[in-house]
């Protein structure tokens, strides 16, 4: 309507309200509507070829439901092809950023079968790489973690921290990413004269960047929003959902199989076993960042006496036959419990071994933390577990 | 309890239990009709309180005709730990779920169907996990053959 005369009442005010209802009269209600939405398999928060199916209302997560096996290798089946010293060449391509700690755990787990004693060289040796590669795990983890909230600089940094722990192990073991250096019996060749001096610099370098990260990202307080009081897993749940590692232990329970059942030269260093509280993303970053520490702690004791000795106490290449039984046995990887669980024949391949990945148990938290959330929280929570995809399909 | 205490604690709730020989850890084979009942035992069982289905899996005794069920269970409480052995007639192996006893169990049921043809009575959601629905036979049974397993050539 046009009027033709000016007065102040004849022009009419309106209201967002008003606007956003004359929207809705137009066009549909602004209402949510529930749809499946498929999360990967590519897709780069979850870390490998994942899938997810995420069930939505709007941008809320009503269920989740995870799909796997996109890179299932049937490890287990080739195992009972291949020698015993073969398949400790295999545990390399299950957690690959866990490959001298998934070595370890096969070799122990040979080793308490066929009883043969290591001397102290090898397993100062081995302790102190293994929790090398538990900084370095957790440096990545660490890196994409802030990525996946949003933050590139943590990635950058991560990565070129973790760079050099990946240069002292190819200097020493000749490869970066699948080690193939724990044997059955030793280790594959004897440490560089200069490893202790490289491990040393490297430890002077990383322990003020530690607080660094703390300064960038821990202290921020748009990452604490976004972490606490997100995904909480309570430990009742947590530990029947068979989680271990740091998300259980985030859940307030002390499982660490490096105090409980020590091996190696674990029982003869002091270390503290960090646990959370509430067991949300806040408590599983903080526990991680608490493990780097104490990881720095382990290497400081053992590093400025490392026992002389041979590094293999096997002849080197000699077949392995197990005497028949079964045989399991457990170790903390940076992820939590690895397992192998060997059925020998009394041949020289085992009748049937099975891998206990501590992945295929610590994703399955993820249909119980995510329902309620919002997606952007799903990635978080993703990250907070920590997954390596290869280790859960095998 | 030490392993001895809980080897004659765990023969003592029920008669059918045995013992496993030629085993690393504490180990017993359950007979399958009392698989849930003994279970149930085990997990709320104040003195044993295994709460944690660390692994499950399958072998299969294919000369004896028979499939194996091992369940390796940790108690957090306590830490101990034990193994339970089953078995199942090889041709037709079904057997009851222990989804209600711990979460788990229904990822590691899936995988053991996946691989071995395991039934699990009143399993939530009994599908295949890692391979496609599709797929025809179960990897790990000795006898299984598809057209992608190569010969050895020596």
């Amino acid at each position: 309507m046009v009027t033709t005369t000016l007065s102040l009442s004849s022009v009419p005010i309106s209201s967002l309200d008003k606007r956003i209802q004359s929207l809705e009269n137009e066009q549909s209600s602004l209402g949510t509507q529930e749809y499946f939405v498929n999360m990967g398999p590519q897709h780069p928060s979850t870390h490998g070829v994942l899938r997810l199916v995420l069930h939505l209302d709007g941008e809320t997560v009503k269920e989740v439901i995870p799909v796997l096996g996109y890179v299932h290798r049937g490890m287990e089946k080739k195992c009972e092809f291949i020698g015993y010293r073969q398949q400790v060449h295999l545990t390399d391509r299950l957690d690959y950023l866990c490959a001298l700690m998934n070595n370890w755990a096969i070799s122990h787990a040979i080793e308490k079968a066929l009883n043969i004693e290591l001397n102290e060289r090898i397993q100062v040796v081995r302790t102190i790489l293994a929790e090398l590669q538990r900084i370095q795990s957790h440096q990545l983890w660490w890196g994409v973690f802030g990525m996946d909230l949003g933050a590139f600089t943590p990635f950058l940094y991560g990565f070129r921290d973790r760079e050099k722990i990946t240069a002292i192990f190819e200097d020493t073991i000749g490869a970066r990413l699948t080690m193939n250096f724990i044997q059955p019996g030793g280790l594959m060749f004897d440490i560089t004269s200069d490893f202790a001096q490289k491990v040393k610099e490297f430890i002077a370098y990383f322990k003020p960047i530690l607080n660094e990260y703390d300064e960038l990202f821990s202290g921020n307080i748009i990452v604490q929003e976004r972490l606490r009081n997100v995904g909480i897993l309570d430990a009742k749940t947590a530990i029947s959902i068979g989680t271990t590692g740091p998300i259980l232990r985030a859940s307030g329970v002390a499982h660490d199989l490096r105090k409980l059942e020590p091996y190696g030269v674990y029982s003869q260093v002091q270390f503290d076993v960090p646990v959370g509280a509430t067991g949300d993303c806040w408590d599983r970053y903080q526990v991680r960042m608490q493990e780097m520490r104490e990881s720095i702690k382990i290497v400081e004791q053992l590093i400025d006496n490392i026992p002389e000795g041979k590094h293999m106490v096997m002849k080197f290449g000699a077949k392995i036959r197990v005497p028949e039984g079964v045989y399991y046995s457990e170790m903390e990887t940076a992820r939590g419990i690895y397992g192998n669980f060997i059925v020998a024949d009394g041949s020289e391949k085992p009748y049937r071994l099975h891998m206990r990945t501590p992945n295929f148990n610590n994703l399955w938290s993820i249909i119980r933390m995510a329902p309620g959330l919002r997606i952007a929280d799903l990635v978080t929570i993703l990250s907070s577990i920590d997954i390596v995809v290869p280790d859960i399909d095998r | 309890m030490n392993n001895s205490d809980l080897e004659s604690y765990l023969l003592s709730l029920d008669k059918d239990l045995v013992l496993r020989e030629k085993s690393d850890r504490v180990s017993i084979t359950v007979p399958s009709e009392k698989l849930l009942q003994v279970m149930t035992q085990l997990r709320h069982d104040r003195a044993l309180t295994f709460d944690m289905l660390s692994a499950h899996t399958a072998i299969d005794w294919s000369n004896e005709n028979k499939l194996e069920l091992i369940y390796q269970l940790y108690s957090s409480e306590h830490h101990h730990r034990i193994m339970v052995g089953v078995y199942l007639n090889r041709e037709a192996p079904v057997t009851f779920s222990l989804c209600s006893l711990w979460q788990i169990a229904e990822w590691q049921e899936r995988e053991v169907f996946d691989m071995f043809g395991v039934r699990y009575q009143n399993h939530p959601d009994l599908r295949r996990i890692l391979l496609e629905d599709e797929w025809q036979g179960h990897p790990l049974l000795k006898d299984y053959k598809d057209d992608f397993m190569l010969e050895r050539p020596w």
